[in-house]
């Protein structure tokens, strides 16, 4: 029982479950999943469907963390990729056509991974601080969205594209079938190698690996490309969940979002540790809460404030001060801690 | 001592210590910038022009000095656009209720105060990342604004209306209060940075806050302390901005924390803390106003444009630190 409530993923497991649970008592059949026209619907599978994005972003944000990173720009990038493909698309003489659809992807997806590369090349080779480096395209990045999208909304009509935002395969919304795709592929490849051990290394203490022998330079390139490619995935269901391109808007600070989303999971932003479980249960504990304001009633408008209290309160439970001050009450020595710079919560 | 060419060569040469580079650097772009203009364009060369980069950008100096404080102790504060915002909304519904705006004044500084204090203590206290802290502080801040209204509401109010369009002129110049506002504040923050224990603390701080932990210097108290004049001067740059657009709504000033930022950082101030200067802000919020004014200028260019541009500057005068870091160690 201990070892369960000691589980680093134990209190935002406890925050969805309450969620869902306030659901049921304002609307009744909340858990109600329906067959129909071979597609599955219900409430349950809305909150998947909006987290398939979100969960994207903040895949590629949890590699970056780990890392001891940080990535701002997966907003603008979210928007840039939305944009070209919209754009390619909207220039197509058929729009339904697959391969002219799929060119249209590829091509927005190559543009991500440039930017991602982009990011990686000023963090690892220039040796830019990530908040600074990625600032830079968060910037610049709407500003190109906004140039190839030449500031007006681009609106497309075309299925193939609808497809990866809005379509179904074997009954369940083709977004969360990728978003899962890529997290599980990503799972795979971090922890059933070295790979994701060698990223904490890095995150722990870049200077001390790089002496150890790993080459934390690549590893740093790599995962701000992955950061871009999620973020690029994440803008083609965006922008094909409304078959419209808005260069301004689209994915507005989703990069917040997303970080929230890692730092639920229980994902240190000082790097060194990081959980992708973690992270997805966080974009789903923020799609749930944006939902579960709908249904009680509250005005949307307030989902932020709910969003800050969220913040905080997790943030609390899960720093290590905190849970000291709250745990060592009884001992008459008081807490006198050496300051220290790295800390690991007792898991 | 007897000038032989290479002392003077060091002497003048290398005079620039290298932390005045960087904002050695800016004050040359802004030069370039402002020349080229006037070589450009007719009218440019009309003080005026200057003056009302002052004007339109007299919230952003006020709320640049705060973000200068918190980023030379080495730490980030994404609050500043929704505090602004929560300023406008709180000023324009009082008034609307019946208050006399210079009661309100206090009230909306103090709410600033208070937002800023929380955050620094939770920073403090708790050891949770500024990045964090402070976008639990923007979430609310916006948040606030909604539940006030959704709706942008009016500032009506005579004295308001004439304090805001009271033009002090000069010599055919003229100015407004928002300029001599922020000018005053920006003074005010450089003493304090530059002869007071306080801004010694917050240098040292930046600097290596172990260092400065282990030197006895209150480390807490100058970190809630700077998020806190944070607080203060972007609920001041809101009342700026009421000047400026005579309302109150939850959607001003979106993403202003990345022109504060951006403007603190081209400004020369380096992000990690310990260096920098609060006259760079200003140039900084200078520069951005003058690529705002040569878009302006120019006519064919679109607005997206100063964007692109902002993160050009930003990438150049990143590298540019990075260069003289280097040199220096």
């Amino acid at each position: 029982m201990a070892a369960i409530i000691k589980h680093r993923l134990f209190w935002p497991a406890v925050i969805l479950v309450v969620l869902l649970v306030t659901n049921v008592f304002f609307s009744g059949s909340f858990f109600k999943v329906e067959f129909r026209d071979g597609h599955l619907y219900g409430s349950v599978i809305d909150i998947l469907r909006a987290s398939a994005p979100l969960g994207l972003v903040a895949l590629g944000m949890t590699l970056v963390i780990a890392t001891g990173g940080i990535d701002l720009s997966v907003g603008a990038v979210v928007a840039i990729a939305g944009a070209l493909a919209c754009l390619r698309i909207s220039g197509l003489d058929d729009q339904n056509s697959v391969t002219g659809v799929l060119l249209a992807v590829g091509l927005a997806l190559l543009l991500s991974l440039a930017l991602g590369v982009w990011n990686g090349f000023l963090v690892a080779t220039v040796g830019i601080q990530p908040i600074i480096a990625t600032l830079i395209l968060m910037v610049a990045g709407r500003g190109l969205a906004q140039l190839i999208t030449d500031g007006q909304i681009i609106t497309i009509n075309s299925s193939p594209y609808k497809m990866i935002g809005a379509g179904y395969w074997l009954g369940l919304p083709l977004c969360v079938i990728i978003a899962v795709g890529v997290a599980v592929v990503a799972g795979l490849i971090v922890r059933r190698s070295a790979l994701g051990l060698l990223l904490e290394s890095v995150g722990g203490n870049a200077e001390a690996s790089r002496l150890a022998g790993i080459k934390s330079r690549w590893l740093i390139l790599i995962v701000y490309v992955f950061a871009g490619l999620c973020a690029g995935i994440a803008g083609l269901m965006i922008s094909s969940n409304v078959s419209s391109a808005d260069g301004n808007n689209a994915g507005l600070l989703i990069e917040l979002d997303a970080i929230l989303a890692v730092v639920i999971g229980g994902t240190s932003l000082a790097g060194g540790r990081f959980s992708i479980a973690g992270t997805i249960l966080g974009a789903v504990i923020i799609k749930t809460l944006d939902i579960t304001i709908y249904t009680v009633g509250i005005p949307p408008e307030v989902t932020l404030l709910f969003k800050a209290v969220v913040v905080v309160v997790l943030c609390l439970a899960q720093a290590p001060k905190f849970r000291e001050k709250f745990q060592r009450r009884r001992p008459s020595a008081p807490a006198t801690q050496a300051p220290q710079q790295k800390v690991e919560v007792t898991a | 001592m007897s000038t032989t060419f290479e002392s003077l060569q060091k002497r003048v040469i290398r005079r620039p210590q290298q932390r005045h580079i960087p904002v050695l650097a800016t004050l040359a772009l802004l030069c370039v910038m402002y020349g080229a203009g006037v070589v450009r364009y007719t009218g440019f060369s009309d003080t005026q022009i200057v003056l009302n980069v002052f004007i339109d950008n007299g919230f952003l100096l006020v709320v640049g000095v705060g973000m200068t404080f918190v980023i030379l102790t080495g730490g980030i504060d994404l609050s500043v656009g929704a505090v602004v915002a929560l300023t406008t909304m709180i000023f324009a519904s009082l008034v609307r209720a019946g208050w006399s705006p210079i009661a309100v004044l206090p009230v909306v500084l103090l709410v600033g105060a208070l937002i800023g204090l929380a955050m620094g203590s939770i920073i403090h206290f708790f050891d949770i990342q500024p990045f964090i802290a402070t976008l639990a502080g923007m979430f609310l801040a916006r948040g606030l604004c909604y539940v006030i209204s959704t709706e942008a509401i009016r500032i009506d109010n005579a004295l308001w209306t004439s304090l805001a369009d009271y033009k002090i002129r000069f010599g055919g110049f003229h100015i407004s209060w928002s300029v001599v506002i922020a000018l005053v504040v920006v003074l005010v923050g450089a003493y304090v940075l530059a002869y007071t224990r306080l801004g010694r603390n917050i240098y040292a701080i930046g600097g290596n806050q172990q260092s400065a932990l282990l030197m006895g210097l209150p480390v807490g108290r100058t970190k809630i302390a700077v998020y806190t004049i944070s607080g203060v001067c972007s609920a001041l740059g809101g009342v700026l901005l009421t000047f400026y657009t005579s309302s109150g709504y939850g959607l001003h000033a979106l993403g202003m924390e990345l022109d504060a930022i951006a403007a603190v950082v081209i400004g020369g101030t380096v992000l990690t803390g310990g260096s920098g200067f609060l006259f760079g802000t200003v140039l900084g919020v200078l520069v951005l106003g003058l690529i705002q004014t040569i878009i302006t200028f120019e006519g064919t260019l679109s607005s997206w444009w100063t964007k692109i541009v902002i993160g050009a500057l930003l990438f150049a005068f990143i590298v540019l630190q990075r260069a003289v870091a280097r040199r220096t160690s």
